[in-house]
Protein backbone atom coordinates (compact mmCIF):
# COMPACT_ATOMS: atom_id res chain seq x y z
CA UNK A 1 0.00 0.00 0.00
CA UNK A 2 1.02 3.61 -0.70
CA UNK A 3 1.76 5.21 2.81
CA UNK A 4 2.78 8.30 1.40
CA UNK A 5 2.42 11.04 -1.44
CA UNK A 6 3.87 13.76 -1.60
CA UNK A 7 5.31 15.90 -4.47
CA UNK A 8 8.73 16.34 -6.49
CA UNK A 9 8.79 19.42 -8.14
CA UNK A 10 5.68 20.51 -9.56
CA UNK A 11 4.97 17.92 -12.03
CA UNK A 12 5.27 14.27 -9.84
CA UNK A 13 3.67 12.47 -7.14
CA UNK A 14 5.78 10.44 -5.60
CA UNK A 15 3.92 7.34 -4.01
CA UNK A 16 6.04 6.17 -1.32
CA UNK A 17 5.50 2.49 -0.46
CA UNK A 18 8.36 2.21 2.64
CA UNK A 19 11.97 2.25 2.92
CA UNK A 20 12.20 -1.40 2.86
CA UNK A 21 13.49 -3.17 -0.13
CA UNK A 22 11.75 -6.61 -0.47
CA UNK A 23 10.63 -8.61 -3.59
CA UNK A 24 6.42 -8.46 -2.09
CA UNK A 25 6.47 -4.54 -1.45
CA UNK A 26 8.33 -4.23 -4.87
CA UNK A 27 5.25 -6.38 -6.54
CA UNK A 28 2.89 -3.98 -4.54
CA UNK A 29 4.63 -1.29 -6.51
CA UNK A 30 4.44 -2.57 -9.88
CA UNK A 31 0.59 -4.17 -9.45
CA UNK A 32 0.00 0.28 -9.07
CA UNK A 33 1.95 1.14 -12.19
CA UNK A 34 0.08 -1.67 -13.81
CA UNK A 35 -3.17 -0.09 -12.94
CA UNK A 36 -2.46 3.34 -13.23
CA UNK A 37 -0.93 2.32 -16.68
CA UNK A 38 -4.03 0.54 -17.85
CA UNK A 39 -6.77 3.32 -16.95
CA UNK A 40 -4.49 5.90 -19.33
CA UNK A 41 -5.30 8.93 -17.22
CA UNK A 42 -5.58 12.04 -18.61
CA UNK A 43 -2.35 14.53 -18.12
CA UNK A 44 0.21 11.53 -16.95
CA UNK A 45 3.39 11.68 -19.20
CA UNK A 46 5.24 8.95 -17.07
CA UNK A 47 5.31 6.27 -14.67
CA UNK A 48 8.51 5.00 -12.92
CA UNK A 49 8.02 2.05 -10.40
CA UNK A 50 11.18 1.60 -8.73
CA UNK A 51 12.10 -1.02 -5.25
CA UNK A 52 9.90 1.11 -3.06
CA UNK A 53 8.41 4.57 -4.61
CA UNK A 54 6.42 5.10 -7.44
CA UNK A 55 6.86 8.01 -9.21
CA UNK A 56 4.09 9.50 -11.87
CA UNK A 57 5.00 12.40 -13.97
CA UNK A 58 2.30 14.60 -15.11
CA UNK A 59 1.58 17.41 -17.94
CA UNK A 60 1.07 20.49 -15.70
CA UNK A 61 -1.01 21.91 -18.69
CA UNK A 62 -3.55 19.44 -18.20
CA UNK A 63 -3.54 18.53 -14.39
CA UNK A 64 -1.85 19.44 -11.30
CA UNK A 65 -0.75 17.39 -8.12
CA UNK A 66 -3.81 18.37 -6.10
CA UNK A 67 -5.95 16.60 -8.56
CA UNK A 68 -3.78 13.77 -9.32
CA UNK A 69 -3.50 12.91 -5.92
CA UNK A 70 -6.97 12.50 -5.08
CA UNK A 71 -7.40 10.26 -8.18
CA UNK A 72 -4.67 8.14 -7.26
CA UNK A 73 -5.89 7.72 -3.99
CA UNK A 74 -9.13 6.67 -5.19
CA UNK A 75 -7.82 4.41 -7.02
CA UNK A 76 -9.02 0.84 -7.50
CA UNK A 77 -6.34 -1.72 -7.56
CA UNK A 78 -6.68 -4.94 -9.11
CA UNK A 79 -4.97 -7.88 -9.09
CA UNK A 80 -3.52 -8.68 -12.63
CA UNK A 81 -3.86 -12.45 -14.12
CA UNK A 82 0.01 -11.97 -15.26
CA UNK A 83 1.27 -11.17 -11.47
CA UNK A 84 4.10 -13.58 -11.78
CA UNK A 85 5.89 -12.00 -14.94
CA UNK A 86 7.92 -13.57 -17.47
CA UNK A 87 10.56 -16.16 -17.17
CA UNK A 88 13.95 -15.61 -19.09
CA UNK A 89 17.08 -17.13 -19.25
CA UNK A 90 20.19 -15.26 -20.08
CA UNK A 91 23.83 -16.51 -20.94
CA UNK A 92 26.56 -15.18 -19.24
CA UNK A 93 29.91 -16.10 -19.88
CA UNK A 94 32.69 -15.46 -17.17
CA UNK A 95 36.11 -15.75 -18.84
CA UNK A 96 38.87 -13.68 -17.83
CA UNK A 97 38.45 -11.11 -20.58
CA UNK A 98 34.77 -10.64 -19.37
CA UNK A 99 34.93 -11.08 -15.38
CA UNK A 100 36.28 -7.52 -15.12
CA UNK A 101 36.14 -6.98 -11.03
CA UNK A 102 36.20 -11.08 -10.22
CA UNK A 103 39.90 -10.86 -8.69
CA UNK A 104 38.85 -7.67 -6.66
CA UNK A 105 35.64 -9.43 -5.36
CA UNK A 106 37.82 -12.65 -4.48
CA UNK A 107 39.89 -10.24 -2.27
CA UNK A 108 37.01 -8.46 -0.88
CA UNK A 109 34.40 -11.45 -0.03
CA UNK A 110 37.42 -14.17 1.09
CA UNK A 111 35.72 -16.85 -1.33
CA UNK A 112 37.05 -18.28 -4.11
CA UNK A 113 36.26 -17.43 -8.07
CA UNK A 114 34.79 -20.41 -8.24
CA UNK A 115 32.43 -20.46 -5.42
CA UNK A 116 31.54 -17.23 -6.36
CA UNK A 117 29.94 -18.44 -9.50
CA UNK A 118 28.50 -21.15 -8.32
CA UNK A 119 26.63 -19.25 -5.53
CA UNK A 120 25.48 -16.64 -8.71
CA UNK A 121 24.15 -19.06 -10.97
CA UNK A 122 22.34 -21.30 -8.38
CA UNK A 123 20.02 -18.56 -7.97
CA UNK A 124 16.94 -17.23 -9.84
CA UNK A 125 16.67 -12.96 -9.28
CA UNK A 126 13.65 -10.73 -9.82
CA UNK A 127 13.70 -7.72 -11.92
CA UNK A 128 12.90 -4.88 -9.43
CA UNK A 129 12.89 -2.25 -11.77
CA UNK A 130 14.44 -1.34 -15.28
CA UNK A 131 15.97 2.36 -15.89
CA UNK A 132 19.17 4.35 -15.20
CA UNK A 133 19.84 3.43 -18.90
CA UNK A 134 17.69 2.22 -21.73
CA UNK A 135 16.50 -1.49 -20.68
CA UNK A 136 18.97 -1.85 -17.83
CA UNK A 137 17.05 -4.45 -15.04
CA UNK A 138 18.03 -4.03 -11.61
CA UNK A 139 17.89 -7.25 -10.58
CA UNK A 140 18.01 -9.39 -7.02
CA UNK A 141 18.18 -10.91 -4.60
CA UNK A 142 22.20 -12.07 -4.76
CA UNK A 143 23.37 -14.53 -2.06
CA UNK A 144 24.16 -12.28 1.41
CA UNK A 145 28.01 -14.03 0.89
CA UNK A 146 28.18 -12.18 -2.66
CA UNK A 147 27.41 -8.90 -1.32
CA UNK A 148 29.96 -6.24 -2.22
CA UNK A 149 30.16 -2.46 -2.32
CA UNK A 150 30.72 -0.56 -5.63
CA UNK A 151 33.47 0.58 -7.24
CA UNK A 152 35.48 3.54 -5.37
CA UNK A 153 36.12 5.08 -8.68
CA UNK A 154 33.53 4.38 -10.90
CA UNK A 155 34.40 2.89 -14.78
CA UNK A 156 34.04 5.76 -17.68
CA UNK A 157 32.91 2.92 -20.36
CA UNK A 158 31.14 -0.39 -18.90
CA UNK A 159 31.27 -2.80 -22.35
CA UNK A 160 27.49 -3.84 -23.33
CA UNK A 161 26.17 -6.83 -21.85
CA UNK A 162 28.57 -6.41 -18.91
CA UNK A 163 26.81 -8.65 -15.57
CA UNK A 164 27.62 -6.74 -12.47
CA UNK A 165 26.97 -7.27 -8.94
CA UNK A 166 26.63 -5.21 -5.85
CA UNK A 167 25.29 -4.97 -2.54
CA UNK A 168 22.25 -7.21 -2.60
CA UNK A 169 21.78 -6.91 -6.02
CA UNK A 170 22.46 -7.50 -9.91
CA UNK A 171 22.29 -5.64 -13.16
CA UNK A 172 22.75 -6.05 -17.09
CA UNK A 173 24.22 -3.20 -18.65
CA UNK A 174 22.55 -2.83 -22.13
CA UNK A 175 24.30 -0.73 -23.60
CA UNK A 176 27.70 1.07 -23.23
CA UNK A 177 27.67 3.65 -19.79
CA UNK A 178 29.39 4.72 -17.29
CA UNK A 179 29.32 2.40 -14.14
CA UNK A 180 30.32 1.52 -11.01
CA UNK A 181 29.37 -2.40 -10.36
CA UNK A 182 31.77 -5.59 -9.90
CA UNK A 183 31.62 -6.94 -13.66
CA UNK A 184 31.33 -10.62 -13.16
CA UNK A 185 30.90 -11.70 -17.04
CA UNK A 186 28.81 -10.70 -20.59
CA UNK A 187 25.94 -11.90 -21.74
CA UNK A 188 25.94 -12.12 -25.99
CA UNK A 189 22.10 -11.18 -25.81
CA UNK A 190 21.00 -7.70 -26.75
CA UNK A 191 19.27 -6.48 -23.27
CA UNK A 192 17.88 -3.42 -25.34
CA UNK A 193 16.38 -3.49 -28.85
CA UNK A 194 15.61 0.43 -30.38
CA UNK A 195 13.65 -0.56 -33.28
CA UNK A 196 11.04 -2.74 -31.28
CA UNK A 197 8.98 -0.27 -30.48
CA UNK A 198 6.16 -2.37 -29.23
CA UNK A 199 8.58 -4.66 -26.58
CA UNK A 200 12.29 -3.17 -26.54
CA UNK A 201 13.41 -4.13 -23.33
CA UNK A 202 13.82 -7.93 -23.08
CA UNK A 203 13.39 -7.90 -18.86
CA UNK A 204 10.95 -5.30 -17.00
CA UNK A 205 10.03 -4.99 -13.54
CA UNK A 206 8.09 -8.48 -12.03
CA UNK A 207 9.89 -11.22 -14.30
CA UNK A 208 12.34 -13.50 -13.69
CA UNK A 209 15.76 -13.93 -14.67
CA UNK A 210 17.76 -17.26 -14.71
CA UNK A 211 21.56 -16.78 -15.76
CA UNK A 212 23.12 -19.74 -17.68
CA UNK A 213 27.12 -19.29 -17.96
CA UNK A 214 27.92 -20.66 -21.50
CA UNK A 215 31.74 -21.11 -22.26
CA UNK A 216 33.83 -18.37 -24.81
CA UNK A 217 33.16 -20.28 -27.86
CA UNK A 218 29.41 -20.82 -27.23
CA UNK A 219 29.54 -17.00 -26.31
CA UNK A 220 31.20 -16.15 -29.85
CA UNK A 221 28.25 -18.09 -31.73
CA UNK A 222 26.04 -16.12 -30.74
CA UNK A 223 27.43 -13.24 -32.04
CA UNK A 224 28.10 -15.00 -35.58
CA UNK B 1 9.93 18.23 -58.14
CA UNK B 2 13.42 19.12 -56.84
CA UNK B 3 15.14 17.60 -54.35
CA UNK B 4 15.65 19.88 -51.69
CA UNK B 5 18.44 19.20 -49.09
CA UNK B 6 21.41 20.48 -47.09
CA UNK B 7 24.34 19.31 -47.01
CA UNK B 8 26.56 19.36 -43.71
CA UNK B 9 29.64 21.60 -44.33
CA UNK B 10 30.26 21.83 -40.74
CA UNK B 11 28.51 20.02 -38.09
CA UNK B 12 28.87 22.71 -34.86
CA UNK B 13 29.28 20.88 -31.56
CA UNK B 14 25.77 19.25 -30.77
CA UNK B 15 23.31 19.20 -33.41
CA UNK B 16 20.61 17.13 -33.08
CA UNK B 17 16.81 17.02 -34.39
CA UNK B 18 14.65 17.86 -31.72
CA UNK B 19 10.45 17.93 -31.17
CA UNK B 20 8.33 17.51 -28.32
CA UNK B 21 9.98 14.04 -26.69
CA UNK B 22 8.32 10.94 -25.90
CA UNK B 23 6.45 10.09 -23.09
CA UNK B 24 5.40 6.96 -20.89
CA UNK B 25 8.46 5.09 -21.37
CA UNK B 26 10.67 6.12 -18.34
CA UNK B 27 9.88 2.35 -16.84
CA UNK B 28 11.86 0.73 -19.39
CA UNK B 29 14.76 3.27 -18.91
CA UNK B 30 13.95 6.51 -21.91
CA UNK B 31 14.01 10.14 -21.16
CA UNK B 32 11.41 12.68 -22.48
CA UNK B 33 14.53 13.77 -24.70
CA UNK B 34 12.85 16.67 -26.92
CA UNK B 35 14.14 20.26 -27.50
CA UNK B 36 15.64 21.45 -24.78
CA UNK B 37 14.33 25.09 -24.72
CA UNK B 38 10.43 24.67 -25.34
CA UNK B 39 9.42 28.20 -25.70
CA UNK B 40 12.38 28.88 -28.54
CA UNK B 41 11.74 25.89 -29.95
CA UNK B 42 8.18 26.53 -30.09
CA UNK B 43 8.48 29.93 -31.42
CA UNK B 44 10.75 28.49 -34.51
CA UNK B 45 7.75 26.07 -35.15
CA UNK B 46 5.13 29.21 -35.35
CA UNK B 47 7.55 31.43 -37.02
CA UNK B 48 7.87 28.94 -39.79
CA UNK B 49 4.24 28.15 -40.05
CA UNK B 50 4.65 24.50 -39.16
CA UNK B 51 2.84 22.08 -37.17
CA UNK B 52 3.45 22.43 -33.00
CA UNK B 53 5.01 19.00 -33.24
CA UNK B 54 7.13 19.18 -36.15
CA UNK B 55 11.25 18.58 -36.13
CA UNK B 56 13.56 21.29 -35.97
CA UNK B 57 17.51 21.62 -35.66
CA UNK B 58 18.81 22.06 -32.06
CA UNK B 59 22.58 23.17 -31.66
CA UNK B 60 24.51 24.23 -28.68
CA UNK B 61 26.90 26.92 -28.56
CA UNK B 62 28.53 26.28 -32.38
CA UNK B 63 26.16 25.47 -35.16
CA UNK B 64 26.25 23.59 -38.43
CA UNK B 65 27.56 25.12 -41.81
CA UNK B 66 24.61 24.11 -44.09
CA UNK B 67 24.24 24.56 -48.10
CA UNK B 68 20.75 24.11 -49.54
CA UNK B 69 20.98 22.23 -52.46
CA UNK B 70 17.56 22.66 -54.23
CA UNK B 71 14.94 25.48 -55.36
CA UNK B 72 14.04 27.50 -52.54
CA UNK B 73 13.13 27.32 -48.82
CA UNK B 74 12.17 29.59 -45.97
CA UNK B 75 14.06 29.29 -42.71
CA UNK B 76 13.95 30.84 -39.15
CA UNK B 77 16.39 30.98 -36.55
CA UNK B 78 15.63 31.48 -33.20
CA UNK B 79 17.62 31.89 -29.49
CA UNK B 80 19.93 34.35 -29.07
CA UNK B 81 22.06 33.43 -32.25
CA UNK B 82 24.87 35.48 -34.69
CA UNK B 83 24.03 33.45 -38.13
CA UNK B 84 25.03 34.39 -42.00
CA UNK B 85 23.80 33.84 -45.03
CA UNK B 86 26.24 33.59 -47.92
CA UNK B 87 25.10 33.95 -51.49
CA UNK B 88 26.89 33.69 -54.58
CA UNK B 89 27.40 37.36 -54.59
CA UNK B 90 26.96 38.68 -50.79
CA UNK B 91 26.70 38.10 -47.42
CA UNK B 92 23.91 38.91 -45.01
CA UNK B 93 24.26 38.88 -41.40
CA UNK B 94 20.71 37.49 -40.01
CA UNK B 95 18.31 38.17 -36.96
CA UNK B 96 16.56 35.75 -35.33
CA UNK B 97 13.13 35.58 -35.55
CA UNK B 98 12.20 36.62 -38.98
CA UNK B 99 12.06 34.66 -42.09
CA UNK B 100 14.79 34.32 -44.29
CA UNK B 101 14.91 32.29 -47.65
CA UNK B 102 17.80 30.13 -49.34
CA UNK B 103 17.81 29.35 -53.00
CA UNK B 104 20.07 26.26 -54.66
CA UNK B 105 23.86 26.73 -53.81
CA UNK B 106 23.53 29.30 -51.08
CA UNK B 107 25.07 28.64 -47.37
CA UNK B 108 23.65 29.14 -43.65
CA UNK B 109 26.24 29.46 -41.72
CA UNK B 110 25.14 29.28 -37.98
CA UNK B 111 28.24 30.89 -35.80
CA UNK B 112 27.42 30.49 -32.62
CA UNK B 113 24.64 30.95 -29.68
CA UNK B 114 26.19 34.33 -27.45
CA UNK B 115 24.85 34.29 -23.76
CA UNK B 116 23.43 30.93 -24.04
CA UNK B 117 23.17 28.14 -25.13
CA UNK B 118 20.83 26.50 -27.39
CA UNK B 119 19.49 27.50 -30.57
CA UNK B 120 16.91 26.42 -33.32
CA UNK B 121 16.46 26.05 -36.97
CA UNK B 122 13.11 25.35 -38.27
CA UNK B 123 12.69 25.40 -41.78
CA UNK B 124 9.30 26.00 -43.54
CA UNK B 125 8.52 22.41 -44.54
CA UNK B 126 9.56 18.83 -43.11
CA UNK B 127 12.70 16.96 -42.62
CA UNK B 128 12.87 13.17 -43.65
CA UNK B 129 13.14 11.96 -39.91
CA UNK B 130 12.91 8.41 -38.56
CA UNK B 131 10.24 8.72 -35.82
CA UNK B 132 11.05 6.36 -32.79
CA UNK B 133 7.97 5.93 -30.44
CA UNK B 134 6.68 9.01 -32.26
CA UNK B 135 9.05 11.52 -32.28
CA UNK B 136 12.04 12.67 -34.12
CA UNK B 137 14.27 13.40 -30.74
CA UNK B 138 17.77 11.80 -30.81
CA UNK B 139 19.06 10.48 -27.83
CA UNK B 140 22.87 10.29 -28.25
CA UNK B 141 23.67 8.35 -25.46
CA UNK B 142 20.68 5.96 -25.90
CA UNK B 143 21.15 6.11 -29.97
CA UNK B 144 17.76 6.99 -30.14
CA UNK B 145 15.88 8.91 -32.66
CA UNK B 146 16.44 10.18 -36.17
CA UNK B 147 19.40 10.36 -37.72
CA UNK B 148 20.26 6.98 -36.25
CA UNK B 149 20.28 8.67 -32.67
CA UNK B 150 23.51 10.55 -33.62
CA UNK B 151 24.31 14.12 -34.10
CA UNK B 152 24.98 15.80 -37.69
CA UNK B 153 27.98 14.73 -38.83
CA UNK B 154 30.09 16.21 -41.36
CA UNK B 155 29.06 15.69 -45.28
CA UNK B 156 26.01 13.92 -44.51
CA UNK B 157 22.87 15.09 -46.85
CA UNK B 158 19.39 16.12 -44.52
CA UNK B 159 16.53 15.50 -46.70
CA UNK B 160 13.89 18.13 -47.19
CA UNK B 161 10.62 16.28 -47.93
CA UNK B 162 7.86 19.09 -48.38
CA UNK B 163 8.25 22.57 -48.12
CA UNK B 164 5.85 25.57 -48.16
CA UNK B 165 5.55 29.52 -47.38
CA UNK B 166 8.30 30.08 -49.36
CA UNK B 167 7.62 34.30 -49.66
CA UNK B 168 6.53 34.30 -46.06
CA UNK B 169 8.27 37.57 -44.30
CA UNK B 170 6.92 36.48 -40.75
CA UNK B 171 8.70 38.18 -37.87
CA UNK B 172 8.48 38.81 -34.11
CA UNK B 173 10.33 41.26 -31.97
CA UNK B 174 11.46 39.42 -29.32
CA UNK B 175 14.56 39.70 -26.55
CA UNK B 176 15.26 36.33 -24.46
CA UNK B 177 15.34 37.74 -20.44
CA UNK B 178 17.83 36.42 -18.74
CA UNK B 179 17.72 34.64 -15.24
CA UNK B 180 19.90 34.27 -11.96
CA UNK B 181 17.51 33.08 -9.54
CA UNK B 182 16.66 29.79 -10.36
CA UNK B 183 13.00 28.43 -8.33
CA UNK B 184 13.17 25.03 -6.99
CA UNK B 185 10.55 23.49 -4.24
CA UNK B 186 12.58 21.43 -1.33
CA UNK B 187 13.38 18.02 -2.61
CA UNK B 188 12.27 14.48 -0.97
CA UNK B 189 15.08 14.20 0.49
CA UNK B 190 15.73 17.60 1.78
CA UNK B 191 16.33 16.71 5.30
CA UNK B 192 19.64 14.57 4.56
CA UNK B 193 21.52 18.18 4.52
CA UNK B 194 22.81 20.08 7.19
CA UNK B 195 21.03 23.31 8.59
CA UNK B 196 24.20 25.09 7.54
CA UNK B 197 24.10 23.34 3.99
CA UNK B 198 20.40 24.03 3.34
CA UNK B 199 21.24 27.76 4.22
CA UNK B 200 23.88 27.53 1.76
CA UNK B 201 21.66 25.67 -1.23
CA UNK B 202 19.16 28.82 -1.04
CA UNK B 203 21.23 31.64 -0.21
CA UNK B 204 24.84 31.48 -1.79
CA UNK B 205 25.79 31.32 -5.61
CA UNK B 206 26.35 28.59 -7.96
CA UNK B 207 28.74 28.40 -11.26
CA UNK B 208 27.58 26.38 -14.03
CA UNK B 209 30.78 24.01 -14.89
CA UNK B 210 31.87 23.03 -18.09
CA UNK B 211 30.36 19.41 -17.28
CA UNK B 212 26.72 20.26 -18.90
CA UNK B 213 25.12 18.47 -21.12
CA UNK B 214 21.72 17.78 -22.18
CA UNK B 215 21.77 14.59 -19.45
CA UNK B 216 22.68 17.02 -16.43
CA UNK B 217 23.99 20.63 -15.10
CA UNK B 218 26.78 20.02 -13.08
CA UNK B 219 27.25 23.05 -10.69
CA UNK B 220 30.28 23.79 -7.84
CA UNK B 221 30.03 26.19 -5.23
CA UNK B 222 30.24 25.85 -1.41
CA UNK B 223 30.17 21.78 -0.76
CA UNK B 224 27.16 20.57 0.82
CA UNK B 225 27.38 18.48 3.12
CA UNK B 226 25.23 15.02 3.85
CA UNK B 227 24.45 14.31 7.34
CA UNK B 228 22.18 11.21 6.35
CA UNK B 229 23.27 9.03 4.20
CA UNK B 230 25.39 10.13 0.73
CA UNK B 231 22.92 7.40 -1.38
CA UNK B 232 19.31 6.28 -1.37
CA UNK B 233 17.70 3.52 -2.50
CA UNK B 234 17.51 4.07 -6.25
CA UNK B 235 14.46 5.47 -7.61
CA UNK B 236 12.76 7.28 -10.35
CA UNK B 237 13.71 10.70 -11.21
CA UNK B 238 12.25 13.72 -13.11
CA UNK B 239 13.13 16.73 -15.32
CA UNK B 240 14.52 19.65 -12.81
CA UNK B 241 15.87 17.02 -10.26
CA UNK B 242 18.66 18.21 -8.29
CA UNK B 243 20.65 15.89 -6.66
CA UNK B 244 23.94 15.96 -4.65
CA UNK B 245 26.51 13.26 -5.01
CA UNK B 246 28.77 12.43 -2.72
CA UNK B 247 31.40 14.83 -3.59
CA UNK B 248 28.92 17.53 -2.35
CA UNK B 249 28.10 19.34 -5.52
CA UNK B 250 25.02 19.45 -6.98
CA UNK B 251 23.74 18.19 -10.44
CA UNK B 252 20.64 19.32 -12.11
CA UNK B 253 18.98 16.87 -14.34
CA UNK B 254 17.62 17.67 -17.85
CA UNK B 255 16.48 15.87 -20.46
CA UNK B 256 18.17 13.41 -21.65
CA UNK B 257 18.84 12.21 -17.48
CA UNK B 258 18.75 8.41 -16.67
CA UNK B 259 15.48 8.01 -15.06
CA UNK B 260 16.61 6.55 -12.52
CA UNK B 261 19.41 7.30 -10.08
CA UNK B 262 20.48 6.72 -6.21
CA UNK B 263 21.42 9.87 -4.90
CA UNK B 264 19.95 12.26 -2.48
CA UNK B 265 17.54 14.93 -3.96
CA UNK B 266 17.94 18.37 -2.70
CA UNK B 267 15.40 20.40 -4.54
CA UNK B 268 13.33 20.28 -7.79
CA UNK B 269 13.74 23.23 -10.58
CA UNK B 270 10.21 24.25 -11.08
CA UNK B 271 8.42 24.09 -14.48
CA UNK B 272 8.15 27.92 -15.44
CA UNK B 273 12.16 28.27 -15.09
CA UNK B 274 13.39 24.71 -17.14
CA UNK B 275 13.87 27.12 -20.55
CA UNK B 276 16.43 29.85 -18.29
CA UNK B 277 18.56 27.35 -16.93
CA UNK B 278 19.07 25.10 -19.88
CA UNK B 279 20.05 28.08 -21.57
CA UNK B 280 23.05 29.33 -19.15
CA UNK B 281 26.19 28.54 -20.43
CA UNK B 282 29.54 27.31 -18.14
CA UNK B 283 30.50 30.10 -15.80
CA UNK B 284 27.14 31.59 -15.21
CA UNK B 285 26.49 32.15 -11.60
CA UNK B 286 23.08 31.30 -10.05
CA UNK B 287 21.08 31.69 -7.25
CA UNK B 288 18.29 29.25 -5.71
CA UNK B 289 15.47 30.50 -4.02
CA UNK B 290 12.86 28.34 -2.52
CA UNK B 291 9.06 28.33 -3.71
CA UNK B 292 5.55 26.28 -2.01
CA UNK B 293 4.39 24.06 -5.16
CA UNK B 294 1.19 26.82 -5.28
CA UNK B 295 3.49 29.30 -6.31
CA UNK B 296 5.31 26.99 -8.49
CA UNK B 297 2.12 26.14 -10.12
CA UNK B 298 0.97 30.02 -10.24
CA UNK B 299 4.36 30.75 -12.38
CA UNK B 300 3.46 27.79 -14.59
CA UNK B 301 0.52 29.56 -15.74
CA UNK B 302 2.30 32.74 -16.04
CA UNK B 303 5.00 31.54 -18.21
CA UNK B 304 1.94 29.68 -20.42
CA UNK B 305 0.27 32.56 -20.90
CA UNK B 306 3.65 34.59 -21.38
CA UNK B 307 4.48 32.46 -24.27
CA UNK B 308 0.89 32.55 -25.81
CA UNK B 309 1.38 36.08 -25.45
CA UNK B 310 4.73 36.21 -27.24
CA UNK B 311 3.37 33.79 -29.89
CA UNK B 312 0.81 36.49 -30.70
CA UNK B 313 2.81 39.12 -31.38
CA UNK B 314 4.22 37.27 -34.82
CA UNK B 315 3.44 39.73 -37.31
Amino acid sequence: MIKNISNLGDAALYCDFGTEVSKEINQEVIKYFKNIKEKKLEGIDNITPSYNKLIISFDLNITNFGNLKKIIENLEIKKFESEKGNIIKIPICCDKEFALDIKRLQEKLKISEDKILEKFFSKEYYCYMTGFIAGHPFLGDTDKSLRAKRLETPRVRMPKGSVGITEQFCNIYSFESPGGWNIIGNTPLNIFEKNNEEKPNLIGPGDTVIFKQISMSEYQEYND
Amino acid sequence: MTKNYFEVIRPGINATFQDLGRKNLYHIGIPFSGAMDKRNYLLANELAGNKVNSPVIEFAYQGPLLKFIGEKINFTITGDVKFKIIKKNKEEDGNCYQNYKLEDGDHLDIISTYNSVYGYLAISGNYDVQLQWNSCSINTKAQIGSNNGKILEKKQKIIITETHSHESKKKLDHLNSKIENIRVIKGTNYNYFSENSKKIFFNEEFTVTKLTDRMGMRLKGAKIENIVDTNIKSEGIVKGVIQVPTDGNPIVMLSDHGTIGGYPKIGVVISSDYDKLVQLPPGSKIKFKEVELSDAELLFKLYQMETKNIISKIK
